[in-house]
This record gives structure tokens, sequence and C-alpha cells, in this order.
């Protein structure tokens, strides 16, 4: 029987070794015998210790672990096949059962490719057969590839794998040499040291302890301005007391300490306090220098991406250090704003390529806005993505013109967006819908619309439209439309009671003996749904009460507690409950889709240790006591 | 009762292939979608016009188990006696090409023959089963007898039903394909469609059974 897509897969095995090794008539005959299997997230294709197929695989679409289980039970990825990669090679080789797992990182089309029909090629063709017994041996995807492997960023950008992508949690390459002074040294003796031994930092010892520290910051702040002399002793201008760590010290924990220190020198010590002997110096530059994986490498690489799929691989390298993050237990505020400012770097990359590839110039100043969790600076895992696009007025006649502009705009970065991870709104709420791509008097009309008319069902949706962030463009936009949803809000005070009973329509997550209320029928039963029991109250209430108090500017919903708890000090404690609450459920939701390579909404409650659900409980309770206080505020009763 | 009467009286009258197909559906259905054979299939016609028009070629992939075998397709050309210049320029079949041509009756025998008692599977599957249908009513033949489902039909269904979005909006295969990022190879011919269909299928199938393996009553509750 005729077969034309036999040949549009033979079209796209030739692209990729070994395949590439064969004669189009032996490509043809391999292609029809091809599997087209369709495998959802998180799913597996073969397990450790499962008997082998009489097949092997190759990746079309999607992505797929392969993991190597540890002592322990726990799987650890040793390597990812993406598009074109060969991987479940045993059966070629050997009879016995698999030693790896392979599972779907992502949702995938895979080929698999029956043993039988192909095992004769590989054995009469030397250099296929060569290519495999590489392969499986030195259980890579691509041997021909392994030149590249755990090198530095270099000029081309190539990301090196796994063995670095956890690096970030290795313990900290030490300085030991480091350079150290008495207090009664001068300035001007130090600054000799230092060119002396090249090195940006002097450590004030006193008794072998650290008592202080020197950079080229102070130099420049001290002696460049003329506020101390070269003659000045160093104890005038050092930095006390020093932030001080013991050696295990992982790259993560150092970087987060500099960022949050807003410094650029930490100090060993013996135990890891100012009272101990020193014992050597991390500086930022030699973390930087040192690794190829990290925050800030990873935000380099970024800018620099040239196409769409490098962009998908550094994501994928964000989870990563999402995962370790979450392993090492730090705080998650701070893990929410790295990964926020990652994830709008790349936005912002997507959308600065495709203007770049528009024909036209842009024609006129405009924004492009984060809406929902990213907005609020929380999206963790890849959730959805919502975005809108404002611009600014033009004359009538230009309108659809322009909007026509930014349209195709839109289409191309959302589509790129998908690609690289972030999936279409289900709701279409994004820039590339006619609908949410406005100019600024137009966005002003809806927002007043949505303010003075909307039923409840249009809340709903509407509501997210309120968290919004500027992730590219002209601030001044949105900052506009800022102030006229609250110059609007003011003259509808109804609209923030409707909110409000929106805000309480998932009542308190704990029943009434305090046991979990679990979802009751349908597909998730038994599971705990934590976004609309616990992570939505709590956003939703944080969202009525900061546009009660007219705050622009905050759409974190931790941040917006805090800040709550600023301005109502009789409140102050049950403010910061909530934002602690919000953090903790954030946490909870993140690992739980880390595990599940999911978007964490459904917690099976047997997953959780006791601990656990004494915290979630305390979270439930918090939100309870903060819809109280907005029923009675807004005397909901009235209006439910 | 009624059927039974109208098998009775006519299949005995009908060629041996129709009551080869007719007798598959004796054998019941299994219950799981994971033992489901479905047959995804599209044709492409002359034109529109169910009366004037015809079938160009039948493409046609099984799907079981979410997986798809390429080497056990259903693909043909059908010899033509009337030609509409205006839709070559969507598909590039022309009257003559390269592909051998079979006769209609050919045609519906083998496919016929192929789907057996599968779930049939189209895109906007409608126009495709009663073009099918036509085809059968001119050689004398009853309709298919094959339970149908259709993709566009199942793709507005994983939408979010809002009064923001248009619920009655039709959505084309570019757009489905594009939306789960499927690459469109073979566009506009039938085994290419087809072959597109097949994992836009399998791809709404598990959106819709949110990854369990639900009884076949449920798909058409979906």
């Amino acid at each position: 029987m005729t077969n034309s897509i036999a040949a549009r897969i033979a079209d796209f095995l030739g692209k990729y070794p070994p395949f590439s090794l064969l004669d189009e008539t032996q490509l043809n005959l391999i292609a029809r015998e091809v599997r087209v299997s369709y495998f959802e997230q998180g799913k597996a294709i073969f397990l450790k210790d499962e008997k082998v197929h009489d097949l092997f695989y190759i990746v079309h679409k999607g992505a797929v672990d392969l993991q190597k289980v540890l002592e322990n039970g726990e799987p650890e990825t040793i390597d990812k096949c993406d598009e074109g990669d060969v991987f479940g090679l045993r059966p070629l080789f050997a009879q016995e059962n698999y030693q790896i797992n392979a599972i779907t990182d992502e949702e995938s089309i895979i080929y698999a490719i029956p043993i039988g029909q192909f095992k004769p090629l590989a054995t009469s063709n030397a250099k296929v057969g060569n290519f495999l017994i590489e392969s499986f041996a030195s259980n890579t995807r691509n041997p021909y590839s392994s030149e590249h492997r755990g090198k530095l960023f270099d000029d081309e950008q190539e990301i090196s794998f796994k063995q670095e992508a956890l690096f970030d949690l290795q313990p900290v390459a030490i300085v030991k040499k480091m350079v150290t002074v008495s207090r009664e040294t001068s300035l001007k003796q130090a600054a000799i040291l230092m060119s002396k031994k090249k090195v940006g930092s002097v450590i004030v010892v006193e008794d072998k302890k650290p008592v202080g520290i020197v950079t080229d910051v102070d130099f420049r702040e001290y002696v460049g301005t003329g506020i101390s002399s070269i003659d000045t002793p160093v104890e005038k201008v050092m930095t006390s007391p020093v932030i001080c760590y013991s050696k295990g010290i992982t790259l993560a924990q150092a970087q987060l300490t500099m960022m949050k220190h807003n410094i650029n020198h930490i100090c060993i010590t013996k135990d890891g306090t100012p009272n101990t002997k020193v014992k050597g110096i991390v500086s930022e530059h030699d973390i930087m220098v040192s690794q190829g994986n990290n925050p800030s490498v990873l935000m380099k690489a970024i800018n620099r991406a040239s196409s769409t799929p490098k962009l998908n691989r550094i994501q994928s390298k964000v989870l990563y250090l999402l995962e370790g993050y979450m392993k090492n237990n730090i705080p998650v505020t701070h893990v929410s704003k790295i990964i926020f400012e990652l994830n709008d770097a790349t936005i912002k990359r997507t959308i600065v390529r495709c203007i770049d590839k528009m024909d036209d110039l842009a024609p006129c100043d405009f924004a492009w806005m984060s809406l929902g969790s990213q907005g609020r600076k929380e999206q963790l895992l890849h959730t959805d993505q919502d975005n809108a696009i404002v611009f600014e007025d033009v004359p009538e006649d230009k309108l659809e013109e322009t909007r026509a502009y930014f349209l195709k705009l839109a289409k191309r970065v959302t589509k790129r967006l998908n690609i690289i991870g972030f999936e279409f709104c289900p709701a279409e709420m994004m820039a590339r819908n006619p609908k949410y791509c406005l100019s600024l008097s137009e966005w002003k009309q809806q927002f007043t619309t949505w303010i003075t008319s909307s039923g409840m069902d249009d809340i709903l949706l509407c509501q997210i439209f309120f968290d919004f962030d500027i992730t590219y463009g002209e601030v001044k936009l949105t900052n506009s439309i800022s102030d006229h949803i609250f110059k609007t809000l003011s003259e509808n005070k109804l609209f923030l009671n409707r909110l409000a009973v929106q805000a309480l329509r998932n009542p308190s997550p704990l029943g009434f003996f305090r046991q979990f209320l679990v979802e009751e029928g349908g597909e998730k039963k038994d599971l705990f749904d934590i976004k609309k029991r616990g992570i939505m109250p709590l956003t939703d209430a944080a969202r009525l009460l900061i546009l009660e108090h007219q705050v622009k500017n905050i759409s974190n919903t931790a941040e917006r507690f805090e800040k709550l708890a600023q301005l109502e000090q009789n409140n102050k404690e049950l403010y910061l409950a909530c934002a602690y609450s919000s953090k903790v459920l954030l946490k909870f939701r993140t690992r739980q889709g880390l595990k599940y390579k999911n978007n964490g909404r459904f917690i099976n409650l047997e997953d959780l240790s006791k601990e656990d659900k004494v915290k979630l409980k305390r979270c439930f309770k918090t939100i309870k006591e903060v819809q109280e206080l907005i029923k009675v505020r807004f005397e909901t009763a009235y209006h439910t | 009762m009624i059927r039974k009467w109208f098998k009775n009286k006519d299949e005995e009258d009908l060629p041996g292939f129709w009551q080869n197909y007719s007798g598959s559906f004796e054998e019941k259905l299994p219950q799981k979608v994971s033992e489901i054979r479905f047959v995804v299939f599209d044709t492409e016609t002359t034109g529109f016009d169910f009366e004037e028009d015809r079938i160009l070629s039948i493409g046609a992939f099984r799907v079981q188990k979410n997986q798809i075998e390429i080497g056990d397709n259903f693909e043909v050309f059908l010899a033509q006696t009337r030609f509409n210049p205006e839709t070559v320029k969507i598909h590039g079949i022309i009257k003559k090409e390269k592909f051998e041509k079979i006769s209609e009756l050919e045609a519906l025998k083998g496919f016929l023959n192929y789907i057996q008692n599968s779930i049939l599977v189209a895109h906007h599957a409608g126009f495709d089963v009663k073009m099918i249908n036509k085809a059968l009513e001119r050689h004398g033949l009853p309709k298919l007898r094959n339970k149908v489902l259709d993709t566009a039909a199942l793709y507005s269904k994983t939408r979010i039903t809002s009064n923001l979005i248009d619920r009655d909006k039709t959505y084309s295969l570019d757009e489905i394909a594009e939306a789960y990022n499927i690459d469109l190879i073979e566009r506009h011919t039938a085994a290419g469609d087809a072959y597109i269909t097949a994992l836009i299928f399998m791809k709404l199938l598990n959106r819709l059974s949110k990854g369990k393996d639900v009884a076949l009553k449920n798909i058409y509750r979906f």
C-alpha cells in the first residue's frame, strides 16, 4: 500500500544518527516499521528491572529523562533526551532487564523502532554498529557531542549538562591564600598588599579571628572620595562584623547570602562564626568563574540565546536550579525572586527576538503585561501563560492597523513561549487575543466596564488583570492603567464588595472535625486541591485588601500582606501570618509539582508527613481568620 | 429488533465484503478506551457538494493504546471521472499523477475491510462520513455502522467554558496542531491530515480522560 507518511518519518529519522548513516532504501524500510507513541508528562517508557522491550526509541517531540536509581530508591537524572535523541538501546546488546528508568519530562511523541528489523542493519553497517556501541557504553544519547560536555559557557553558548546542573549545591571552592592584616594596618599598607597579591579584599584579624573586612569598594568610597586619608588604620573603614560560614557552604547558599547582604565576599572560619580561626575566603568573582550553572550565568545565557530551543534548554536548567533550592530548603522568598527574574528575562528575550524579526518597527510605544501568577511573581513551576498588550493611543484611522501589528507580534511571542514551556492559557487570556491587545484608552474603558458593571462570572475572569506586572516596554502606559483603576475604584465601592464575595467563595479548607476537605468526586477524588483551597483564597484576599488601600505596583501576595501589615497596625499579626502562609503554600505546591512533574495543584494527603499536615492546618486557620475579617469589613452577607 | 429484521432480509443480497464488514459488529467493543481500536481517517474530495463531488483519496491510521503503527496504514487514490479544477489548488491531487488509482468500489471495499467495527475518528467527521456514505449509496450499499468521534468537537470540550470565549467557534486542524505543537507534514493530503488528526486525537484523549483509563461510554459523555 502507498504510505506517504512513512516517507516523512524517514525524513525525520534521516536527520539524526544512527539513521543518518543508513541509505535511503534502508531508511524507508525502517520508517514503515515505526510505531508512533504518545506519552503524557511523567509517564514511564520503561523502568529499571523491567524486561527489555523488543524496541528501541527516538524522541520525536518532547523530552525524556533517563534516570539511574540510587541506593535509597530515589531516582537521579543522568541524561535528558531531546528531539532526535536515541535511547533504550540495551535490548540491541543484551537481554538482561533495563538498568535505568526512562520517564517523559514533558508530553512527548516517541518513535519506537522494532529491534528485529533494525539489528541486521546495525550488524551489517559498521558505522551504525559503532555509533550504537559508543552510545550504549557511554550511557549518553550522542557520543559525538561528548566533547561539548562539561565545558563552561563558551562563545557558542553551549549549555553544559547535568553533571553541572546541580553544581550549585556543591561546596564552594575556597580561596585559602587570603590576605590578612591587623586592626592598626594603614589603608596604604593594605592597598599595597592587595595590589601585590592581586586580591580584592583583606580580612582584618585579631587573634586569628576575623573582626572585619576591607574590599576594593571601601577604597573607592573612603579613600577616593577623600573621606579618609591613606594613613587611616583599616579598622576605621572596615566592614564589621564579617559574614562568616564554615567550609561546607554550598554555591547556592553563598550566592544567596551575597545577594541578601549585598556583599561580594564571605569569610570562611573553622566553625562558621566570627569566633574561630579564619580558614579562607569566597568571593563572588571566584564563584562566577568556577561554575557553569547559576542564576547569573543562566541569566547571561538567556540574554544571549539566539533560538527558541536554546531558551527551552535553559528553562529546563532553571527547573533543576529550583529543584536544588527546594531540596536545600532555601527560603521561598529568595527562590521565587530568582526564578521570577529568570522567567521574566526569558519572556523579555523572547519578545526582543520577535520584535527583531518583525518586518517593521513598532508603530508606537507599547507594554507587554504578564498577568496572574507570573504577574504576581509566584510562578515557580511552569503554568499557563497569561498576558496582554497595551499600546499608546493612536489616531482612530490607524487603530486597527496598529492592533494588527501587535497581534502579529503577540502571536509569535505566545507561540514561542508555548514551545519554551509556558503553556497556552486555555481561556485565551493572551495578548494574541484581540480582546486583550488594546490601546491605552481601550484598556481604561475595559477596566471601567469591569469595575462598574461586571457580573460575578466576569469578576472571576477579570480579576487576574488586577495582578499585572510589566514585562517589557513603556512603563508609563501600565502606570496610567493603574492610576485609572484606582480612580474608578474610588468612585465604585460596590466593586470591592463583589470582589469580597469572590474572595470568600472557597471557604476555609478544614472540616468540622479539623480534617482536610478533599475533592469529593471526579478524577481528583480524595486529593487535596492546594490551589483552590489554599493559594487562591489568600491571593484573592490580598488583591482585595490592597486594592482597597489603593497600593500600586505590588502584585506579589506575600509582599501585599507585608505591606498591609504596615498599613493596618491593629491587624499586623494576622497579615504577617497570611504572608507566611502564602509562602508555605507556594512551597508545598512547588515541591509537589517537582515531584510529580506537573503543576503541583493536587496533593495526595498520604504524601504529607505529620509535621507538614500541622503546618498546612496552621495556614488554613489563618485563611479562616482573614476571611472573617473580609466578611465583616465588606459586609458580604448582604450580597451573597 | 428492527435492525435484525433488516439485516436478515437485506444482508444476504449484499456483496460478501459488506457482509464481512457488517459481521464484525457482532463482536462487542471492549469497555476500556485503552483496548479500543480507533481508526482515524480523512478524505480529500473534489469539493463540498455531497451529490456532485467525489472522493479523491482516503487516508487512515489505526490508533490503539496511544500508539500508531506507521506500516499498518490505509491510503488509496481514486480514479476520477469528474474533475474540479478549483479544489486542486488545495490538495494538489491532479487527475493523472504518479499514484496508482483504483475504482471507487475497490476503495470502499478496502476501507470497510480496514475499519471493521473500529470507532471512526475524523476532523469535522460529519463531512467525511457523509462523503463515504454517499459513495456507498452509489453502489447500492447501506451506510457505515461505526461509532464516530469528531476531533473538532472534542477539542471544543477541552476549552474552558466561559462567556469570554466564543463557545461556538469551530477549530481548524491547523489551529489545533499549532496549539498542540504538532508539525504539519503532508498537510492537505488524506494520509497527512489523517496522521495529524491521529496525533491530535491521542493528545485530546489524554486531556479528556485526565490520564485515566476511562470506559468508552465516558468519551461520548465528554
